[in-house]
């Protein structure tokens, strides 16, 4: 069932006095009005976030932060009903990883949502790289609210029984996931990523969508290279303004007529230098909205890996078949048509015994049979893993494309609001020049 | 988190999204109005273009001027001159006047920053505690500019206009007949000999010094006002001098970075499809931006930074104003002294005590008439300055918000038509 996406833009734009925080919102809007079953059933929030200490597995003491995640029935209950309380558990970020490492190699056909980040990057001077730091918190939680209800608006992954005990259950979900066994197929699927293997038929549409991978993974980082050292100019700028303030205030103490007029307008200089703050809180949003499509080129690349594993698995099936076979025909018409070991022994040792040729036949066909089955299975998973993958693909390209030009006009939408404030500012500042 | 804009008077924000009220203001703008990346016109902010109005004005000004003072002077055409020895720059110095001390009603000589120096020392000489504007600095150590580039040129050029018209407009300094030596003379060298009165003054002053902790003591009330007034205003502006050149500099980096954008959006584009316009939009609207940046910051370095700076200057020309009378008052005081204890001479000293207390007098009152005069032009030339300050930073923001605007405009849904077919990114 696809939306309607064009009633979702209008949504989204039709009031250019939107606040950045606002067009936001009708992001997860959207998302929850595309509707699952899940969402249909439950409405997921990550609401708080508390600093915690506890035991390690090494039994060493840590601080680390525990997340709050609230479920509440989604109808509408009759008028004059008191809401029930939410249900809601607390989780760490591990958790969240150990949740979405499950997905992944449970899904490998599936883009799957990213997590925020786990250190902070792209950073300029004032924020604080520290974990712990209040900021980075609230934009972590922030973050993964923002993964829960993408993986529950997902038309595959929310039907999943796992995600629904991590949102349901504290204490027992992580042996549930584990007795799954997930992390077994875990270690081989880390081997395959990082091994080497030619695939001679990659599927043309993977191929260029592993390239326009790492074309927008490289264009989204330095995009982000350059905010964080346009924010931290445009800091300074804002800053020194507020030098102002203080000589001006210091210089009205021996003016009489223009005492006043300048006075106030120092005033406004601090107001001017302090704006910024919030300018550029502001502007986190919209990094952070790059970011989650800076992560997802990960899960991307993720599926064109897991297509080409599939691809050369089905690629060496099939290349085994045709040895195995042009083994029995050489066998069966004595011909050496392709150099083998057995060939050259055979003729240096002497013929074997037709008893023996016989049982290496036999051995052989059975083989062959085997290898066609195989063939048959691996060509059934390649042309389902292309299937599934792809429809996953072309869903994820609709989102992305909304998600990015939402992006683009909350910048916007920013823009706007800094120079609204600027405009005052100095128009305020005016007044009491005029005043001189 | 929300941020609330709630800071924002309603009417205002409703202002500049309501595009049909510009029509009234159709007639002020002389320029057509903003064309975004599609050709399509972007409209103005309606104040802006209250601000080209403005504009006009300032012109009008100009040529009244020109028609309405007695004597109207302008500085212009550098030339470079080169000579075996040295290269140096003459400024055209061109006078109109209707006053019946000059022989012509109209006169153009060429002065190179030496002759004004020269000026200014003789006025200074012959008027020590009045006071006269300052040129600019010899040569500007820690700027931004390097000597004899065209910045650098046209800066001068602009104070050294500055300080002609101020002292034409002088009340006593217009009358100096150095000054109409410097506008009529075609040669100055045979005026510029060293007068004697400049080398026995400074004799004085060394000897001066000595007693002028005794003239600070029995300082009249009024002078030492102005003395307090001085140190504290000549403190503050200098700091307000080095915060608008730190702005200046902060905004210079800032700019550089936010070059970068532009071909940042641009490469993002190229791989793209659906999201290739918004991107080109953006990209589109972050260049215009960063020109409407270099234009802002260029104003604050020709409009505020000189006036602050002039000031700075000035307060300097003051102090040493302030110790000339000081120094004056310390001659009499010491005179008086002697006067007092030498009976013997008492007719021949008398004479040069009165001469000492008629130069005090002069030189007091003559003070205190041009400093409320000082105090009136800081205020319109500082405040003007900050005031055109203020209108362009509002400028600034009401350009760079009518450019995102209009990009909020271009991404309004319309019924697109989609290419079916191959769906490449």
């Amino acid at each position: 069932m696809m939306a309607d996406s064009d009633s979702a833009d209008v949504a989204l734009i039709g009031n250019t006095d939107l606040t950045s925080s606002e067009s936001e919102n009708n992001i997860v809007n959207t998302m929850v009005e595309k509707g699952t079953a899940l969402l249909r059933k439950i409405e997921i929030n990550v609401p708080e976030a508390e600093k915690r200490t506890g035991k390690n597995t090494v039994n060493m003491q840590e601080t680390y932060t525990a997340y709050l995640i609230e479920t509440r029935p989604a109808e509408s209950l009759p008028e004059g009903s008191v809401p029930a309380t939410p249900d809601s558990l607390w989780r760490r970020y591990s958790e969240f990883e150990l949740l979405r490492m499950y997905l992944l190699v449970t899904y490998p056909y599936i883009i799957i949502p990213p997590l925020p980040e786990k250190r902070a990057e792209f950073v300029w001077h004032k924020l604080s790289a520290d974990n712990l730091d209040p900021d980075f918190v609230e934009r972590r939680r922030v973050g993964l609210e923002n993964f829960l209800l993408r993986v529950a608006s997902h038309p595959v992954l929310s039907t999943d029984k796992i995600f629904y005990r991590f949102l349901t259950e504290e204490k027992k979900w992580k042996d549930e996931v584990l007795e799954t066994g997930f992390q077994d197929k875990a270690d081989s699927r880390l081997k395959s990523l990082s091994a080497m293997y030619r695939v001679k038929n990659p599927d043309k549409k993977f191929t260029a969508l592993k390239l326009y991978s790492d074309e927008l993974s490289a264009a989204i980082s330095q995009l982000l290279r350059v905010r964080a050292r346009v924010a931290d100019r445009l800091y300074g700028v804002y800053k020194v303004h507020g030098n102002y303030g203080r000589v001006f205030s210091e210089w009205s103490a021996i003016e009489k007529e223009m005492g006043d007029g300048l006075q106030s307008a120092g005033h406004h200089m601090d107001t001017y230098a302090a704006s910024i703050d919030d300018i550029l809180e502001e502007e986190e949003h919209y990094a952070d909205q790059l970011k989650e499509y800076l992560f997802y080129t990960d899960a991307v690349r993720s599926v064109c890996r897991k297509h080409e594993l599939i691809q050369y698995e089905l690629e060496t099936a099939a290349q085994d078949l045709v040895s195995k076979k042009q083994q029995k025909e050489e066998l069966t018409t004595g011909t050496v048509r392709i150099f083998s070991l057995k060939g050259m022994t055979s003729k240096i040792f002497g013929q074997e015994s037709q008893e023996q040729r016989e049982s290496r036949l036999a051995a052989l066909e059975q083989s062959i049979q085997e290898g066609e089955e195989a063939l048959k299975e691996k060509n059934k998973e390649c042309q389902e893993f292309l299937q599934t993958a792809w429809e996953d693909i072309e869903r994820f390209k609709e989102q992305k494309d909304r998600d990015l030009r939402d992006a683009l006009i909350n910048y916007a939408i920013m823009q706007i609001t800094m120079c609204k404030k600027g405009i005052q500012v100095w128009s305020n500042a005016k007044e009491c020049f005029n005043k001189m | 988190m929300d941020i609330n804009g709630q800071t924002l008077p309603a009417d205002f924000s409703g202002h500049m999204l309501d595009m049909d009220e510009d029509e009234d203001l159709e007639v002020f703008s002389k320029k057509t109005s903003h064309v975004d990346g599609d050709g399509n016109p972007v409209p103005n902010s309606p104040s802006s273009m209250v601000n080209q109005y403005r504009l006009e004005e300032d012109g009008d000004e100009e040529h009244r001027d020109i028609h309405t003072k007695d004597l109207y002077i302008t500085v212009d055409d550098p030339e470079s001159h080169v000579t075996a020895i040295e290269t140096f720059i003459m400024y055209r110095v061109l006078t109109r006047t209707t006053r019946s001390e000059f022989d012509s009603s109209e006169y153009e000589v060429h002065r190179r920053y030496q002759d004004f120096v020269w000026l200014r020392s003789k006025l200074e000489e012959n008027h020590p505690t009045l006071i006269v504007h300052p040129l600019p600095e010899k040569f500007v150590v820690k700027g931004m500019v390097e000597r004899f580039s065209n910045d650098f040129i046209e800066t001068r050029r602009k104070a050294l206009d500055r300080f002609l018209k101020k002292t034409a407009n002088h009340p006593v300094l217009s009358f100096s007949p150095h000054l109409q030596v410097f506008l009529t003379e075609a040669d100055l060298a045979s005026h510029k000999k060293q007068g004697p009165g400049f080398l026995s003054r400074m004799g004085e002053t060394v000897r001066a010094v000595a007693n002028t902790v005794r003239g600070l003591k029995s300082r009249p009330e009024e002078f030492t006002q102005m003395q307090e007034y001085l140190e504290v205003f000549s403190s503050k502006i200098t700091s307000a001098d080095k915060v608008t050149q730190r702005i200046i500099r902060e905004q210079k980096e800032y700019l550089d970075e936010l070059k970068q954008y532009h071909p940042m959006y641009v490469q993002w584009a190229n791989s793209e499809d659906v999201l290739a316009d918004s991107l080109k939009s953006v990209a589109d609207c972050v260049e215009r931006c960063s020109k409407e940046t270099e234009e802002q910051t260029q104003h604050l370095s020709e409009i505020l930074c000189p006036a602050i700076h002039e000031y700075v200057l000035c307060a300097d020309t003051l102090k040493g104003v302030m110790k000339r009378r000081d120094n004056i008052q310390a001659e009499f005081a010491a005179k008086n002294e002697v006067l007092a204890s030498r009976k013997a001479e008492k007719e021949a000293l008398q004479e040069e005590v009165d001469a000492h207390a008629d130069r005090l007098e002069q030189a007091n009152n003559v003070l205190k008439e041009d400093w409320p005069r000082w105090k009136s032009d800081i205020r319109t030339d500082l405040r003007s300055a900050l005031i055109s300050t203020a209108e362009k930073n509002m400028e600034y923001y009401e350009k760079c918000l009518a450019v995102w605007e209009s990009f909020l405009f271009s991404q309004r849904p319309e019924p697109r038509e989609q290419s079916d077919g191959d769906h490449v990114f």
